[in-house]
């Protein structure tokens, strides 16, 4: 007796456990917030692109750009180099959180912070700079 | 607990033992709900050809030598 109930139990909390495995599949990331912030970030590329190729501004392990040779920047851009990094830094830091959000887990944030930092630095182009896992600056 | 002492009703007192074991397994897996690595790593990569216009043949950056090899 004791057997078979402890078998149904068993069943039962397995069965639990799958199920939970089974419901997440996919992260929401088609809400309104998170695609306004993805357009914003896609139009603000067309302007950062050139600065990733001429290596003034890399992408850091934390899910961010910044600015990594300011030597490569004019002078009179630097400013608006800097507003634009500053620009892009605010909208990533939201589209982690909103995402977060977005899938009801408000604390899951750093990871997904921690899992864009390390996709935008794998699929980055040939000759834009990255950070490596000790935060050097290395050429891809 | 009484329950598991009294002889006769063992198999109650498994029964009620059980209850709240499950009871409490279900509490934990409602609220420790691990993050979901693989799922958040497919959405960043959604969100990358987005952003980065990696899909579409459209290239990203015209100063980038190779725009679409990667």
């Amino acid at each position: 007796m004791k057997q078979r109930i402890a078998n149904i139990l068993m069943l039962i909390v397995a069965l639990a456990g799958a199920s939970h495995v089974f419901a997440q599949v996919n992260l929401e990331i088609n809400t309104p917030g998170i695609t306004a912030i993805q357009g914003s970030m896609q139009k603000r590329h067309a302007e950062l692109a050139p600065l990733y190729a001429s290596g003034a501004v890399g992408l850091t392990r934390d899910g961010n750009v910044a600015l990594r040779d300011p030597a490569a920047v004019p002078l009179p851009q630097r400013a608006a180099v800097n507003s634009l990094i500053a620009a892009e830094n605010q909208d990533r830091a939201a589209l982690y959180r909103e995402i977060a959000r977005a899938n009801n887990h408000p604390e899951w944030e750093g990871d997904i912070r921690g899992t864009f930092g390390q996709r935008w630095i794998d699929r980055a182009r040939s000759g834009w700079f990255v950070q490596n896992a000790s935060g050097a600056w290395v050429k891809k | 607990m009484m329950v598991f002492r009294s002889g006769g009703r063992t198999a109650m007192g498994v029964l009620a033992g059980a209850a709240l074991v499950s009871a409490l397994c279900a509490g934990c897996v409602t609220i420790n709900i691990y993050f979901p690595a693989a799922a958040a790593e497919k959405a960043a990569d959604r969100i990358i050809d987005e952003v980065w216009q990696l899909k579409g043949g459209v290239p990203a950056s015209p100063s980038a030598p190779k725009p679409e090899t990667k």
